[in-house]
């Protein structure tokens, strides 16, 4: 692939595109929804109304607005069609032909929930075909990997990712300009890079909106991460689960072979690079970087204590670079428009945007996307529409089952990594579930512990027993048969775990208890029991 | 060969080049608990017993499997650390059904030694009771799930002293256990070698020769007999 030849397919992308666009989403959550005949039946419509060459009906990514789905949306601005049948196509293509709104539910797509968001990562979701290498090539896809081949040294590549500020998605939040200067520097003949895609997180799909709606972005950003560090094989990590994930990568990495995009001598360059699939099996703890490798390595999947770093001994003892889905989608973006467009976003010490899934007790269930810094407030009341019913929001839940409930009182805080820290929770990889009064705390804590406990690996002792006598005293809480002796052995037992466990699953697996308690302590309180064995009150005569 | 100079509970030692921590504090004498370490195989850092603490590292690490850099000050022994570890042993008595005094390891038992030498004098926590079967389907050796606490000793024994491969984990958290090749019954193990090694290796009674436990059931009949007779010719004064 040349500049030339990207820039033909380009033009010839726009060349053909028609008057009118009906987007209709593909991404998992319309899809089980039905949205796949829905397209069809579009198709289908528009052929029998011969309007071929003035509709283009086109299978899209995510439109983020799941809870309304399946959706589909009539260009140039054309309604948001909301709760679609496959019967309602012949009524969309037909109000598309003589510029009406057809009599189905629609939605606003200027309501806050689609006007406050800001793209760098989901800029092609809902937008391009993420079954077309062509969709991706029109919206200058690659154009960031031909840049670098051509025009930059690997380690102006990795100067560009730490002048970017950008910091890992998966959790962590380490700056991921600096994970690639250890790996490119880390001496060996041979380098991996490996995308984390194992999004195990209760109530988390942002991963797996991104793999379905751009899985071309995750190949060019693990791609320009093969030149930056000098690695030519690449693993994607992607939990079983997501079927329709899998699949779209699976055509995209042929889609890219066949374009000369990924194998030997990328885009006429001395760079080979490629990328395989390897399909997690469920289980929570393949999340974690070094259970993951272990996993690649066809190894029974559990973590081992670090040091060494990945980035110094990973895949086979070799110098790996592990990133999450999203790190990675921010790569090209930042390459292309450069680093210093993208630090002017978000906050002093957190860059970007982050994509974070609403769910739980929130009108708006679905996608967004925000700068860093974004307050909480405007993403759950604002965009989220608060908790549904005339209900308030009483909670947010961040970071699943390694995070904390930040209480409505604090829903000013602005969403970057440090502020979320200070509250006793953590930014994570982007689950945001809200509750509303009718939750009970302890409930929750022990919903994250059950998690924990049922997913620990059970290698080391904290974690594996720990998280089961934990879950009984909240148990025993919550069936109000504990006394205050209880709590104080949760407390203790928290703290224990917390500093003992040898990997991050055990680590934080008490966060959701102990950012409850911080709180919301007067609920575990009140389910208290006096000791019936306690010494009676000394009494003086 | 470079040196490491360090400073382990105020004591100053110099150690090779990429020592283990563990490795240091045995030069300086002293003690670190251990379970799952053992000498010979590679170190998993599973147990957390041997957690300790080194000035300006947040993060506790286990000393089996962390080498020592210059001028490291390490603390083994504080009250935080000791609390840990008594922690670490009632979780285990919990876990599953260690019934010392019924057990074949009775007074050989390293999780019994160890629970004697912390001072865990009690269980806080509600015994789980879970239900684990015994296999003693092998004619030279037994596993007893009920005292297995999941070192994996026997597991990295196998594959990497014996080089048989026979003894695995499975499972997830709680429901972890060793299994014997692809969870067979040890007796109709094609891979099992019956070294015995991982019976050497097993910390516990949850590994064991069959010939063993019969060998400590042997009856002693005299003794009886030397009461009864005794009670007969009313030898004692009751
Ligand atoms: C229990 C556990 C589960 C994890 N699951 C994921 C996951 O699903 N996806 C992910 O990207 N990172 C996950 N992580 C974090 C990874 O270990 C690792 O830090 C991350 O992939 C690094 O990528 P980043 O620097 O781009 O964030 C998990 C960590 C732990 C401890
Ligand atoms: S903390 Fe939990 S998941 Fe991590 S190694 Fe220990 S048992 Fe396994
Ligand atoms: S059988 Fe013994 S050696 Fe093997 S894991 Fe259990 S306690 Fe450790
Ligand atoms: S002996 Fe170090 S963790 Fe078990």
């Amino acid at each position: 692939m040349t500049l030339n030849e990207l820039k033909e397919i380009k033009e010839a992308e726009l060349a053909a595109r028609k008057k009118t666009t009906i987007r209709c989403c593909m991404a998992a959550g319309c899809t089980s929804q039905g949205s796949g005949d829905l397209l069809k039946n579009l198709k289908a419509a528009v052929k029998e109304a011969g309007a071929e060459d003035q509709i283009e009906v086109r299978g899209v990514g995510c439109m983020r607005l799941c809870c309304q789905g399946p959706l589909a949306q009539a260009d140039p601005e054309g309604p948001l069609y909301e709760k679609l049948e496959p019967s309602d196509a012949k009524a969309i293509v037909t109000a598309a032909l003589d510029g009406s709104i057809a009599k189905l539910q629609t939605g606003d797509p200027t309501q806050p929930f689609f006007a406050k968001q800001f793209s760098v990562v989901l800029g092609n979701s809902g937008e391009i075909d993420p079954e077309r290498i062509e969709s991706y090539i029109a919206a200058d896809g690659y154009m960031a990997l031909r840049h670098a081949l051509r025009e930059m040294q690997p380690a102006e590549v990795v100067q560009e990712m730490m002048t970017s500020g950008l910091r890992g998605r998966g959790g962590g939040g380490y700056p991921t300009g600096l994970k690639w200067q250890t790996v490119s520097k880390a001496r060996g003949d041979k380098k991996y890079i490996v995308c984390n895609a194992d999004e195990g997180d209760p109530g988390a799909f942002m991963d797996r909106t991104v793999l379905e709606s751009d899985p071309h972005a995750i190949l060019e950003g693990m791609t320009l991460a093969a030149y930056a560090v000098g690695a030519e094989q690449g693993y994607i990590y992607v939990r079983a689960e997501y079927p329709l994930a899998i699949e779209r990568l699976q055509k995209a990495i042929k889609q890219a072979k066949k374009a000369g995009l990924l194998g030997a001598q990328i885009m006429e360059c001395p760079f080979n690079f490629s990328i395989d699939l390897r399909i997690g099996a469920g289980a929570f703890v393949c999340g974690e970087e070094t259970a993951l490798m272990a996993s690649i390595e066809g190894k029974r999947g559990v973590p081992r204590p670090r040091p060494p770093f990945p980035a110094e001994s990973g895949l086979w003892g070799c110098p790996t670079l592990i990133n999450n889905v999203e790190s990675f989608a921010n790569v090209a973006p930042i390459i292309r428009n450069g680093a210093k467009w993208f630090a002017d976003i978000g906050t002093e010490k957190s860059k970007g945007t982050k994509v974070f899934a609403l769910a739980g007790k929130i009108t708006n269930t679905g996608i967004v996307e925000v700068p860093m810094g974004t307050p909480l407030r405007q993403i759950v009341e604002e965009m989220g529409g608060g908790a549904p019913d005339g209900g308030t929001v009483k909670a947010v839940q961040t970071g699943g089952p390694s995070g904390g409930c930040i209480p409505a009182d604090h829903l000013d805080t602005p969403v970057d990594y440090e502020s979320l820290s200070a509250l006793g929770s953590i930014m994570g990889s982007g689950g945001m579930i809200v509750m509303d009064e009718t939750t009970n705390m302890v409930d929750v804590a022990r919903f994250f512990m059950e998690f924990c406990r049922d997913e620990s690996c059970g290698k080391c002792i904290p974690c594996r027993t720990g998280t089961v006598q934990m879950h009984h005293l909240l148990t025993k809480i919550i069936e109000k048969k504990a006394t205050a002796r209880d709590l104080e052995l949760l407390e203790e037992l928290c703290d224990m775990v917390k500093h003992t466990s040898l990997c991050g699953l055990g680590m934080t697996a008490p966060n959701p208890v102990l950012s409850t308690l911080r709180f919301f302590r007067n609920e575990y309180e009140e389910l208290l029991q006096e000791n019936p064995y306690a010494a009676p009150p000394v009494t003086t005569a | 060969m470079s040196v490491r100079t360090i400073t382990i509970d105020d004591q100053h030692v110099s150690v090779e080049e990429g020592s283990s921590v563990l490795d240091a504090a045995k030069a300086a004498g002293i003690t670190i608990p251990t379970l799952c370490h053992m000498d010979g195989v590679y170190d998993t850092g599973a147990c957390r017993m041997c957690l300790v603490e080194v000035e300006g590292i947040p993060k506790l690490l286990p000393a089996c499997s962390t080498i020592v850099a210059e001028g490291w000050v390490i603390h083994t022994q504080s009250e935080r650390l000791k609390k840990y570890r008594r922690i670490t042993l009632e979780l285990l008595f919990a876990e599953r059904n260690h019934v010392c005094a019924a057990c074949v390891a009775n007074g050989h038992c390293e999780l019994q030694t160890m629970a004697y030498s912390q001072g865990m004098d009690h269980v806080r926590y509600d015994y789980c009771y879970p239900k684990w079967e015994m296999d003693l389907t092998h004619p030279l050796f037994g596993m007893d799930h009920n005292r297995c606490i999941l070192c994996a000793r026997c597991v990295r024994t196998c594959w990497h002293i014996e080089g048989a491969g026979t003894k695995n984990v499975a499972g997830r958290g709680g429901r972890a256990h060793i299994i014997t090749d692809m969870n067979e019954d040890w007796g109709d193990s094609a891979t099992c070698t019956w070294c015995g090694k991982c019976v050497q290796s097993c910390p516990t009674g949850a590994l064991f020769q069959i010939g063993a436990t019969a060998g400590e059931m042997t009856r002693d009949p005299g003794r009886l007999n030397d009461i009864i007779t005794a009670r007969r010719k009313k030898q004692w004064n009751v």
